[in-house]
């Protein structure tokens, strides 16, 4: 009996331990990347460089145009793939969970995940800006970051939705309520913090996004005027800036503003999901 | 006329759902209409087991390539799952809120973190620091393996730690009743029924390891012989065709389409074996 | 939950509306484009895709062109020689970019060439290695993996890192036309994507060598000297330094007025002005 007790403790404690230290190098060799980078990056960033327009290749000047168009390519690419990948993870997980047709679509989803960017840019390049002709574009380049980031956001909605508890649907159905309104008010209001994760993920995607943004969208340094314009995003920018050895200056510090414009967004998702899931349910 | 507006929902909901069926299929399409023909005209074999790989001369011996993807992703899930499943249980499960409140975003924040970045610092930093200490030239399938297991790290420790959460909090407290200790609880318990979860951020994680193009051309040294030890470079899949596709052409651009085929292929049989196994252990 | 069927309904709403304007703006974007090219005063747009080590150029040749002509938008991609060539043959980009001969294959589909600059390409090592002058043959036998120690080619008893760059580059092509000839590229060699890449494992590595666009030399690494000849433009020029290759424009058929007030800007006196001031060397 005290054998078997002080395995159990020791085993208790060597767990411990082991998660303790997952923790400690997981954050350590996270940080040491972000520590590296605002290091090297951070007293190159100014307001000009925000707001100017760059020079010699982005040896001189800022990034604003690369800054415009990274937004403008989160907009296109999620206002396409939330929606779509929200109704898939719905019906997967509501209305048909078996069948060979929910086996195709969940295999379809799963190798789409699995698909490498750089297929998708392959992809995006003889389908959208040949076949399509769409050109060099933000349209080519949203439809493309879209199709990448769709089974990131299907799959976390549908572990968020799996996860609302059944007494929440069957509660509901009992008052009256339809399948449909059932769904609106009861489970997604609970699983949104789950489809927010997913949501932010995939725009974390999107801004990091590099080899196949550069065959789609392009790489031009001009503003894009309209949808069918061609873009640089921030991290082709910074690609460009680094591997063609343009100014490594530059290179960390557009790496810079990219980390903390990720941060900002990841904040304000958070708020939001926070204002929006205390809302619906109260 | 509820009835009328239910019935369009289920149909967009329908329509939604078959839209990633209709995407991989337009995919695979183009993939292997570029690429199939030069497959066709060598023989699979000569592409499989080929060691060579000179496309200018008509040599397209993709097997060093598909070695090195295999090691580097395998390296890559050695060092970052144990770490990154851990890292969601203390989240979870251990960790105090306010400590979990710092740390989650701080995680979240990194998986927005270009590749391009990783690949930079892993150059910098840990290319020469491998040469130092271990020898070697540096660019290594070790220095990939490792800039690979930093960027998955926050993919999986997200989506396991929300599955962990999603854990009915009767069954822990079922289990911890009957007089279970904490630890004995997440692992008999908490873990295996988060075991979906889990998996998913594992297979999310791999996807992301072996489709990593960027950071990886930048450690790995892209020498497309077979290696010898985990200090050897190798070049990947994805490296091939990023590496080459811009300056290819003919038959050259159609062998890294025929690349992209064979990684395609590979990524089917992974997804079907990780479809195969929780039924098998569940059921 | 009146409300949120409304909610619902405008969202789609919203994407409908959203995927009209952009389709939409798509179209309307092409007509006047059209109505353009008609009119006497230049305006209009001109793409260039292609080679990575034409961009900076070009980037800098569409600025200069582009505040004399206020009309015309110079949008300048990247992609590859290759992409620049498909790019250019397909129709969606007026001019491909290519810093590599077109080869066979692609010569018969009827691109005219139009070779805007020469680039010099410099073989370059550590700035630590003692090591600064080579001769062809040895620069050939450490390329091809026969001389594997710096203390054969008078430096350090140290194991030679060689590094390349990808098959199919225009800068390995011109590379191994002109200092392998016949001889094969080490097949261990490191492997780098870019100019900017192979600078950095070179700078990064005592025993490191690789060969870059001269275009893109500076101090974090040294260039040697080949058969004692100093990898400068002006050498490049005189013919005394031997590694070059070209940069190309790539048209197809009858280029329209904007396109072609361009690429004569680019061969006129203004813009080989410019190709000399960014290091590389003017065709004419």
């Amino acid at each position: 009996m005290d054998k078997v007790r002080s395995s159990v403790y020791w085993e208790e404690k060597v767990a411990k331990v082991f998660l303790w230290a997952s923790v400690v190098i997981t954050l350590g060799a996270l940080l040491a990347v972000i520590f590296h980078i605002l290091q090297h990056g951070l007293m190159h960033v100014s307001w000009e460089f925000l707001t100017k327009e760059p020079r010699l290749m982005g040896k001189e000047g800022g990034i604003f145009p690369t800054i415009v168009s990274t937004v403008y390519l989160i907009a296109i690419s999620l206002a396409i793939a939330t929606p779509i990948g929200i109704m898939a993870a719905i019906q997967l997980t509501e209305y048909t969970q078996k069948g060979s047709l929910v086996k195709v679509i969940r295999f379809a989803t799963e190798t789409l995940a699995g698909i490498p960017s750089i297929i998708f840019g392959l992809f995006g390049f003889a389908f959208l800006v040949l076949f399509m002709g769409f050109s060099w574009s933000l349209l080519s380049g949203g439809l493309t970051l879209a199709f990448m980031v769709l089974p990131t956001i299907v799959r976390t909605s549908e572990e968020a939705i799996k996860s609302v508890p059944l007494s929440y649907r069957e509660g509901s159905m009992a008052l009256g309520a339809t399948k449909w309104q059932t769904i609106w008010k009861i489970v997604l209001p609970s699983a949104l913090p789950g489809i927010v994760t997913g949501v932010i993920l995939s725009i974390g995607r999107v801004v990091g996004e590099t080899a196949a943004v550069i065959l789609t969208a392009g790489s031009s340094l001009n503003i894009p005027a309209s949808v069918m314009d061609p873009a640089r995003s921030m991290s082709v920018h910074l690609y460009i800036l680094a591997m063609e050895g343009i100014s490594m200056e530059k290179a960390y510090a557009t790496a810079t503003v990219l980390i903390i414009l990720i941060f900002i967004i990841n904040t304000l998702a958070t708020r939001v999901m926070r204002r929006m899931s205390s809302n619906l349910i109260s | 006329m509820k009835k009328l507006h239910e019935n369009i929902i289920e149909k967009l909901l329908l329509v939604s759902a078959v839209a990633a069926i209709f995407v991989v299929a337009l995919i695979t399409y183009f993939i292997f209409a570029d690429g199939l023909p030069v497959i066709q005209k060598y023989g699979l074999a000569h592409f499989i087991t080929g060691i060579d790989w000179h496309p200018l001369e008509g040599h397209f011996g993709l097997l060093p390539m598909i070695v090195g993807s295999f090691l580097v992703t395998l390296g890559a899930l050695l060092i970052g799952v144990p770490l990154s499943v851990g890292c969601a249980i203390f989240l979870a499960e251990i960790a105090p809120k306010q400590v979990t409140g710092l740390v989650k975003p701080a995680i979240e924040l990194l998986a927005g973190i270009p590749s391009v970045v990783y690949g930079f610092y892993g150059l910098v930093i840990l290319v020469p620091f491998i040469r130092e200490v271990f020898g070697g030239r540096g660019f290594s399938i070790l220095s990939g393996s490792i800039v690979l297991a930093i960027m998955i790290l926050p993919t999986i420790v997200n989506i396991s730690e929300d599955a962990i959460r999603a854990v009915p909090k009767d069954y822990k407290e079922g289990s911890l009743a009957l007089g279970a200790t904490h630890w004995q609880t997440i692992k008999k318990v908490i873990v295996p029924s988060a075991r979906s979860g889990i998996l998913t951020a594992i297979v999310l994680g791999m996807g992301r390891a072996i489709g990593e193009t960027m950071a990886v051309i930048m450690v790995v040294g892209n020498v497309s012989v077979l290696p010898e030890s985990i200090l050897d470079p190798v070049r990947t899949l994805t490296g091939n065709i990023a590496i080459e596709m811009s300056y290819a052409a003919g038959e050259h651009s159609q062998a890294l389409f025929a690349t992209g085929i064979v990684l395609f292929v590979i990524i089917m049989i992974l997804n079907l074996l990780v479809t195969l196994v929780p039924k098998r252990v569940g059921e | 939950m009146f409300k949120n069927s409304k909610k619902v309904m405008l969202v789609f709403a919203l994407i409908l509306t959203a995927v009209i304007v952009f389709s939409g703006c798509g179209k309307k974007e092409e007509t006047p484009k059209d109505a353009n090219s008609e009119n006497a005063g230049l305006s209009g747009s001109v793409t260039i895709a292609g080679s990575t080590s034409v961009q900076p150029l070009s980037e800098e040749l569409a600025k200069a062109f582009m505040a004399k002509n206020t009309g015309v938008t110079v949008n300048v991609q990247g992609g590859g020689s290759s992409a620049g060539v498909k790019a250019a043959n397909e129709g969606a980009a007026q001019i491909g970019a290519s810093s590599r001969e077109i080869n066979e294959s692609e010569k018969g589909i009827g691109l005219t060439e139009h070779k805007i600059a020469l680039d010099g390409i410099a073989i370059v090592v550590n700035p630590k290695n003692e090591v600064a002058e080579l001769t062809l043959d040895q620069a050939k036998k450490i390329f091809s993996g026969e001389i594997k120690n710096w203390k054969e080619v008078g430096g350090e008893d140290a194991a030679i890192n060689v590094v390349t760059r990808e098959e199919g580059s225009g800068t390995r092509g011109a590379f191994e036309e002109i200092v392998l000839k016949d001889a094969k590229m080490f097949n261990k060699a490191i492997t780098q994507p870019s100019t900017g890449s192979v600078k950095t494992t070179v700078a990064g590595d005592k025993n490191g060598v690789g060969y870059i666009s001269l275009g893109s030399l500076d101090n974090a690494v040294k260039g040697v000297k080949i058969d004692g000849v100093e990898p400068t433009t002006d050498n490049v020029k005189n013919n005394s330094f031997k590694i070059s290759r070209p940069f190309l424009y790539l048209t197809k058929g009858d280029m329209n007025e904007a396109t072609k007030a361009y690429i004569d800007f680019v061969m006129g006196e203004e813009g080989q002005k410019i190709v000399v001031e960014s290091h590389f060397i003017s065709t004419k």
